[in-house]
């Protein structure tokens, strides 16, 4: 591997042994797979990770870090080379709603309204007919979406397609959320609002949360650990705990220190993959 | 320039027929036990009961195809094949199969239709969002109510336009079965039979007709298409 995988090693400061308590562990894991031009490329290489129950974990990374592949992994829509993927001890196999997962894109199903999107999670919860109804419009509510339930999709603004996306996971009743970059696409107000929307929800419902994105400040608002990765393959590198008191407010100023921590040790790595990529190709530089 | 041309009278009649001649055959033919209506309601009876049985055939073909690389290779092979063949290739079989009536029109515009059926069904499929899917598999999703909740239904409007481009298939192979076949007096073999005749205008008024409905067909399954692309904002309005 190139140097920066074997420095992010020795910086790694996850032990490799995994807690009984943990709801979420990942053990050395590595991922491997295989580009359209037939190219392989290592997501990942020896990941371990341990989330607590009810902890809120933001993985943040430089574009390509393998955050994606990790959460992928998590959810059961991949499997890992190596390693293991352990929930509550046990090795996931298949996705499920006990992970429900927000993507990027809503993924809301544009044949059904709204609440009728919620209601098929429920359904496949195995929710009782005569209560999707009343259990939908809760979850709705909760989002600030009960004025909207027979609306279609694509008839509301990308940050409440994104919100019915939310309260589609939330009705699953998940043991654990995984989110991918969900405001990504969002527009800066939206996404401010939809913040702390998730954080309020969240204080309510207390999932053990795993939430990758690029937004130092979205990770540090959010989070009680921040997870570090490094560039292609993505390793653990750092982690910085935010004991910050909820709910919390953007302008927090403890907040706004550990965001400047953690920008500096970002730009560190990606200028670290950017040297190493130019030595290796000096015509580039 | 149709009616310019034939105004010079640098051509026979019969050859080309004034666009009033043909007006002419078309109003006058209209009604009657062998009238243009009458001849047009068979030919689109016939259209419909090919068009259900090679739906009924091919949508299960389609689904299976998609569903199994084996299935794919083996089944879904023959139907390209068949599709590169033109079903009138079949009707000499279906003559000496079913003999020279309605039947052997009918197997004709099922055997064209099928491929087209099936290897769009089996697109539809293919080209259903991968997203949708793995967010479907998150929620628990899986086997035949991920089938039949989420990737049936997200494969609908590929699946109309799949079915726009059969029907017209199959509309062209009854016309041209019909053309043969002596007992199936449709459209198709009126055109023949005015040909023999040196009735040119009505021949001209059979085509306009065949036309006619196909622009009517076409115009049902847009209104669908539409119908349900509104309802998942995949139109574009403006």
């Amino acid at each position: 591997m190139s140097a920066t995988g074997s420095s992010a090693r020795s910086l790694r400061l996850i032990p490799g042994s995994s807690r009984a308590s943990a709801k979420l562990s990942l053990r050395g894991v590595s991922k491997t797979y295989r580009q359209e031009s037939g190219e392989l490329v290592q997501a990942i290489d020896d990941v371990s990770l341990d989330v607590e129950p009810g902890e809120f974990v933001c993985l943040i990374g430089p574009t390509g870090s393998g955050k994606s592949t990790l959460l992928n992994l998590v959810a059961g829509l991949d499997r890992p080379d190596r390693g293991e993927v352990l929930m509550d001890g046990h090795r996931i196999e298949h996705p499920g709603p006990d992970r429900a997962v927000l993507f990027q894109e809503p993924a809301l199903f544009p044949w059904m309204s709204v609440r009728a999107n919620v209601e098929f999670a429920l359904e496949l919860s195995g929710v009782s007919k005569a209560e999707r109804r009343e259990q939908a419009m809760h979850w709705l509510s909760k989002v600030h979406l009960a004025d909207f339930p027979n609306a279609q999709p694509h008839e509301i603004s990308p940050g409440m397609r994104q919100r019915a996306a939310l309260a589609r996971a939330l009705a699953c009743q998940p043991d654990v959320l995984l989110a991918d970059e969900p405001f990504g696409a969002l527009d800066a107000q939206s996404r401010e609002i939809l913040q702390h929307e998730l954080q309020t929800v969240w204080l309510e419902t207390r999932n053990t949360f795993v939430f990758v994105t690029h937004n130092v400040r979205e990770a540090v608002f959010l989070a009680d650990r921040v997870v570090l990765m490094s560039a292609r393959p993505g390793t653990l590198v750092a982690e910085h705990r935010i004991s910050s008191p909820r709910p919390r407010a953007f302008e927090d100023v403890l907040l706004a220190k550990v965001v400047v921590d953690i920008h500096d040790h970002l730009l560190k790595e990606v200028d670290r993959t950017v040297s190493a990529e130019s030595n290796a190709q000096p015509d580039l530089a | 320039m149709w009616w310019a041309a034939s105004a010079t009278g640098h051509w026979d009649r019969v050859l080309l027929p004034s666009p009033a001649s043909v007006w002419d055959a078309l109003t006058s033919h209209l009604r009657g036990p062998d009238g243009l209506i009458a001849v047009a309601y068979r030919s689109v009876f016939r259209l419909f009961v090919g068009l259900t049985v090679a739906i009924a055939i091919g949508t299960p073909t389609g689904l299976a195809m998609a569903a199994s690389k084996l299935v794919q290779r083996s089944v879904g092979s023959l139907m390209v094949g068949l599709q590169a063949l033109p079903s009138i290739a079949w009707l000499p079989l279906a003559i000496l199969w079913f003999g020279l009536n309605e039947r052997a029109v009918l197997f004709v515009v099922v055997i064209g239709a099928v491929p087209a059926v099936s290897i769009a069904t089996a697109a539809s499929v293919r080209l259903v969002p991968p997203n949708l899917v793995r967010a479907a598999r998150t929620l628990g999703a899986r086997g035949s109510v991920l089938y039949g909740n989420v990737i049936l239904p997200a494969a609908v409007p590929g699946y109309i336009a799949g079915l726009q481009q059969a029907w017209a298939i199959a509309w062209r192979a009854l016309l041209a079965a019909e053309l043969v076949v002596q007992g199936a007096r449709g459209l198709g073999h009126l055109i023949s039979q005015s040909g023999a005749d040196l009735d040119t205008p009505l021949v001209l008024a059979a085509m306009i007709v065949i036309m006619l409905v196909g622009i009517a067909v076409d115009f049902l399954f847009t209104l669908v298409d539409r119908r349900v692309r509104r309802r998942r904002g995949l139109l574009v309005t403006s």
